[in-house]
């Protein structure tokens, strides 16, 4: 079980609240977490990751246990410590405010 | 009793404004999908319950809402816009070659004939449709594989697709136009398209006479006389009478006809409104003052309608978007500005009222007429 956390306006998007638990089919990475969240909130299709190329988005970000992880493989294996939930995946907006 | 719905699209959510007949007291609810840009919500001709929102954001990309109970409940519908083929290059800003890369979707124009069946124009400038209510889209890809397509470049708001107009008699005949491609017509329901910018005259662009390269800010239309068609082109406010086949000037005595709205009275095909804008540099009203601009001539003489409006200090835009009309026995014109202002007229342009007046910028403006 991968723990989540999104932005809000994809929390209000997909009607979540709170940090969410979600299943991935096989390892736990990027990619699969987002597949798995996508399922789960159809209203989420393609607003991180987008359609076809399944690219983030740019002003999307990946963290987790410090590291920022937006431009890591979204194959790659998740930190350890999201795997075995004792840290989320955070999902952040960029920031590009002012 | 009849009644009035307007549906606003702004910078930070949509507004749904309604008032009965008269028009004198009006109800906001909103904003829905607060945040996100609302480029537009658009309402089925055919089942005026059924709502088309198209909400997008800078950070997670497009989304498409649908309501079947006018604008209480919604529910995403597909997002994905997937363009036919390999997409290949339009130009850029500065001439060079950019691949078409989908941005966002302008504007929603639902069938008259049904509720499901939809249009979508597109930036990077495409046209989508739908016949399952936004279940799917595919593109009506002979638009962007004309010959001319990998010459398009965008205008400042980006290459959008942002008039989809429907011949009422004839709904295999559609007109789009495209900044800063132009005008387009088909005659048999997207297959083929023609570019229709004879007439057109555009100093700011290598050749003025091009047929492709226009910037066309707005299309209209009345649906007892399709075949006159009304353009606010990026300066000048042009005319046709043939299907767009030829264009002529009706800019006439209008201070400046630089603009971006331009719509048609209810019940006179003749009668139409434009808001003059100072300039392609200076985006707000001549002089500070808001004026729209009615001529009952079809164009060339124009009167300005001032009474209601700020005719001082004003400093707004009217995007292209954001002007509509009702078909009450006495029409009622809308439009919606950058300061959040959405100004209503009852009787046909004669006076105005401010129906909302702090809204977030004003994107777009519809209005559906309820029995």
């Amino acid at each position: 079980m991968i723990r989540v956390l999104l932005p809000a306006s994809l929390k209000v998007l997909a009607n979540i609240s709170g940090e969410i638990d979600v299943e991935p089919e096989g390892g736990p990475t990027i990619a699969s977490v987002v597949d798995a969240l996508e399922a789960r909130f159809p209203p989420l299709r393609g607003t991180i990751l987008q359609h076809g190329s399944r690219r983030r988005r740019p002003m999307v970000r990946f963290y987790a246990c410090n590291i920022d992880l937006s431009h890591a493989d979204p194959e790659s294996a998740l930190p350890d410590a999201v795997i075995d939930g004792s840290e989320p995946l955070l999902i952040i907006g960029a920031i590009a405010g002012g | 009793m009849s009644a009035v719905r307007v549906l606003a699209g702004t910078r930070k959510g949509a507004f749904i404004l309604e008032a009965d007949g008269k028009r004198d007291r009006w109800k906001i609810e909103g904003p829905f999908f607060a945040g996100w840009e609302i480029y537009h919500v658009n309402g089925s001709p055919a089942d005026p319950q059924r709502l088309y929102a198209s909400q997008s954001s800078g950070w997670f990309g497009q989304i498409i809402q649908r309501s079947d109970d006018g604008g209480r409940t919604w529910r995403t519908m597909n997002n994905e816009f997937t363009y036919d083929g390999t997409p290949g290059t339009h130009q850029w800003f500065d001439g060079s070659e950019r691949p078409w890369e989908f941005k966002r979707v302008w504007h929603i124009e639902p069938s008259p004939l049904s509720p499901d069946i939809l249009y979508a124009g597109i930036e990077d400038a495409a046209l989508f449709r739908s016949d399952d209510g936004g279940e799917h889209w595919h593109e009506l890809a002979a638009l962007r594989n004309h010959s001319t397509g990998s010459t398009w470049h965008p205008g400042a708001g980006g290459m959008c697709l942002h008039t989809i107009l429907i011949d009422p008699n004839e709904s295999r005949r559609m007109y789009v136009a495209i900044s800063a491609a132009g005008a387009f017509r088909t005659e048999d329901g997207g297959a083929t398209w023609r570019p229709i910018n004879r007439g057109l005259h555009s100093e700011y662009i290598p050749d003025p006479n091009a047929e492709v390269g226009h910037c066309v800010h707005r299309l209209a239309m009345h649906p007892a006389k399709p075949e006159v068609l009304f353009m606010q082109k990026h300066w000048d406010v042009m005319r046709s009478d043939d299907r767009g086949d030829h264009w002529y000037e009706i800019s006439g005595n209008l201070p400046t006809d630089f603009g971006f709205a331009i719509d048609v009275h209810a019940h006179d095909p003749e009668t139409i409104y434009v808001v003059p804008i100072k300039s392609d540099r200076e985006h707000f009203p001549l002089d500070g003052a808001l004026r729209v601009y009615r001529s009952k001539t079809g164009g060339n003489e124009w009167e300005a309608m001032t009474k209601g409006l700020p005719q001082e200090n004003c400093y707004v835009n009217v995007l292209r978007d954001a002007m509509a009309i009702d078909r009450l026995d006495s029409c009622g014109i809308y439009f919606g500005t950058t300061g959040g202002q959405i100004y209503a007229s009852s009787d046909s342009g004669e006076s105005w009222k401010a129906i909302a007046r702090d809204l977030p910028p004003v994107l777009s403006v519809e209005v559906q007429t309820l029995e």
